[in-house]
């Protein structure tokens, strides 16, 4: 299981990179393989406002489908739509298979480092 | 082999009888300009077809089903018997009611049955399935607060331990969805619940719907609470039957304060079930939401009885009265059974998930363990997973070699592992201890021989089969040359 040190994480399992004027956001290694195969991915649209907490998109697994959480609150200005088509690209590395880029940040939760969330993994389990 | 790739040109047989009726030629835009790809085959071979088909399903005639959440009881033959009558199958929906008194009778006295058994004043029978049944129900519930003005309550409260449906109705319906989580019992939050219905999305409440006892088996013991906070921000409470089978004869929804219920004639009252359907998902009411409910009642005129249209129905759910002959099976088994049997089959289906419960403890982990469940309940192989790798997918392959039908997996979603048991009261003694054989089996080859799991089903006319590649890749349909 990896923990990327570049990135922050949340208590839902996505994962966020701050890249100055946007933030990218995805699900982490532990979370894809807690699901395990995806078959489904449902994604926002450019342009489409998401809410801190609230859901933005959802995957599907061969077992279930589960909804994916929005970190922050703001404005999707890119969709990975390659996972649309390809959703085994989480599976196969989540930290590259990325689901949306996100501007006009007005809101944040509160993020764990890799450290916080490998303990906070660790605890669920 | 596909029956279309059995077909040969010019082969056929006389199945359809010759037109006695002078033959109408549609006008050209509206008629078929190619010929239709039906399989042309002779008798025999269709038979044969089917009845290998047959020989590779399996129903709950072939062996045990214990299917959790879906009642797989057996259906008597008697039922068959009363809904293969000509005077029920030779009718029409649209001949005068002065010659169907006798249909008209059957919905009256089931929907008189179904009232006692529930709790409710009126029924619909036009919902062809559970889920047809939910958004039923909850149009029911959104035409009752437009008609009070309440077009503010959009909002429908699901608990996590929910069918899947139950969101995706309330969808449909054209409400928003607020899922709560379920407590540590894997019962309703009731504090959580308070919160959100004391607070400020109070007002936009248009009701919640629940499963009593929920997916895990449990009774909710804050049931009258729970329906006492929903009436208390002005909403409405739905009850989803699916697990009717725990209760039916012993305690009504009516009676916990559920204001519209559906059910499932097809899990609780022994009609065919799924592939073998159609079903029927009849919506019961109390007294207040009658007047919304699709399609026509029944009612008595100067001593006969007619159909009347609700004064404010919300439409029509299906075309006439719904699968009519479902209904026939379902009253023939409530009237098989009588209100002492009814009550029996709950408190035996009860006993049977408890027996069964009981003896798999020594070594499966049951979740939210109470000592006690209702009429099913739920395994937890996340410890046998993380000790042998043996899933709950496996064990379910493994119970196919043994001719016995896996439990519901992955469900409900507030487990992880979940293999979801429920028998049935039409089970045996000596079934079940083979079912729990079985298990206990599987459970020691896990540690013993992980990879025959794996591998498993060995016996069936496929084994293993790529599930993750046919959900990414699926082939729905058949390419013709």
């Amino acid at each position: 299981m990896e923990f990327r040190t570049d990135l922050m994480y949340t208590k839902t399992h996505e994962w966020i990179k701050d890249e100055g004027d946007f933030v990218t956001i995805g699900i982490s290694d532990y979370a894809q393989d807690a699901l395990g195969d995806l078959v489904f991915v449902n994604l926002p649209q450019e342009g489409d406002e998401v809410v801190m907490e609230e859901v933005f998109a959802d995957v599907e697994s061969v077992k279930a489908v589960s909804d994916i959480y929005s970190p922050v609150t703001g404005v999707v200005c890119e969709v990975n739509e390659e996972l649309l088509d390809a959703p085994e690209l989480i599976n196969e590395s989540a930290f590259d298979a990325w689901f949306i880029k996100v501007n006009e940040i007005t809101d944040r939760a509160d993020f764990m480092t890799a450290e916080e969330y490998e303990a906070f993994v660790a605890e669920e389990e | 082999m596909l029956i279309f790739e059995k077909s040969r040109e010019g082969r056929g047989c006389s199945i359809l009888p010759p037109c006695d009726v002078e033959v109408y030629e549609a006008a050209p835009e509206f008629s078929r300009q190619k010929p239709l790809h039906l399989p042309q085959m002779a008798e025999v071979d269709i038979e044969r077809h089917y009845t290998q088909l047959a020989a590779k399903a399996h129903g709950v005639n072939d062996g045990f089903y214990p299917l959790g959440s879906c009642t797989m009881k057996y259906n008597p033959r008697v039922n068959e018997q009363t809904a293969s009558m000509s005077k029920f199958t030779h009718v029409h929906p649209l001949q005068p009611l002065d010659t169907l008194q006798g249909s008209l009778q059957v919905l009256q006295e089931t929907e008189k049955a179904l009232n006692a058994i529930t709790g409710m004043s009126r029924f619909t029978f036009q919902p062809a399935a559970g889920a047809h049944g939910e958004f039923t129900g909850l149009l029911l519930i959104k035409a009752y607060h437009l008609a009070n003005g309440d077009t503010q309550r959009t909002k429908i409260i699901v608990p996590d331990s929910a069918h899947g449906t139950n969101p995706a109705s309330a969808v449909m319906a054209g409400m928003s969805v607020i899922n709560t989580a379920s407590d540590e019992r894997g019962c309703v939050d009731v504090e959580k619940l308070r919160q959100i219905c004391e607070g400020e999305e109070g007002k936009e409440i248009a009701g919640l719907m629940l499963t009593n006892p929920n997916t895990a088996g449990l009774f909710d013991p804050n049931i009258l609470e729970i329906t006492e906070i929903i009436h208390g921000c002005g909403g409405q409470v739905y009850y989803d039957g699916a697990n009717l089978n725990a209760i039916m004869g012993v305690a009504r929804p009516g009676d916990m304060g559920f204001d519209c219920v559906h059910l499932n004639l097809h899990k609780t009252f022994s009609t065919p079930h799924g592939g073998g359907g159609p079903g029927a998902g009849p919506v019961g009411c109390k007294e207040h939401l009658a007047k919304f409910l699709p399609g026509l009642v029944t009612e008595e005129k100067d001593g006969k009885l007619v159909f009347v249209k609700p004064e404010q129905s919300l439409g029509e759910m299906k075309n006439f009265y719904g699968n009519f002959l479902v209904v026939v099976k379902a009253l023939t088994y409530i009237k098989m059974l009588g209100a002492e049997g009814i009550a029996a089959a709950s408190e035996n289906a009860v006993l049977n998930a408890n027996y069964m419960m009981a003896k798999l403890r020594d070594k499966y982990d049951i979740a939210f363990d109470t000592k006690i469940c209702m009429h099913e309940f739920v395994m937890d192989l996340s410890r046998l997973l993380k000790e042998t790798g043996v899933s709950a997918m496996d064990i379910a392959k493994g119970l196919l070699d043994h001719g016995i039908h896996p439990p519901t997996m992955y469900f409900p979603l507030t487990v992880h592992e979940a293999l979801m048991v429920e028998p049935t009261e039409t089970e045996s003694r000596e079934t079940l201890d083979e079912a729990i054989q079985v298990l206990e089996g599987l459970y020691d080859l896990a540690f013993s021989d992980p990879e025959a799991l794996h591998d498993a089903p060995h016996t069936t006319p496929v084994s293993r089969l790529d599930e993750v590649g046919a959900a990414r890749h699926p082939v729905l349909r058949y390419a013709f040359e």
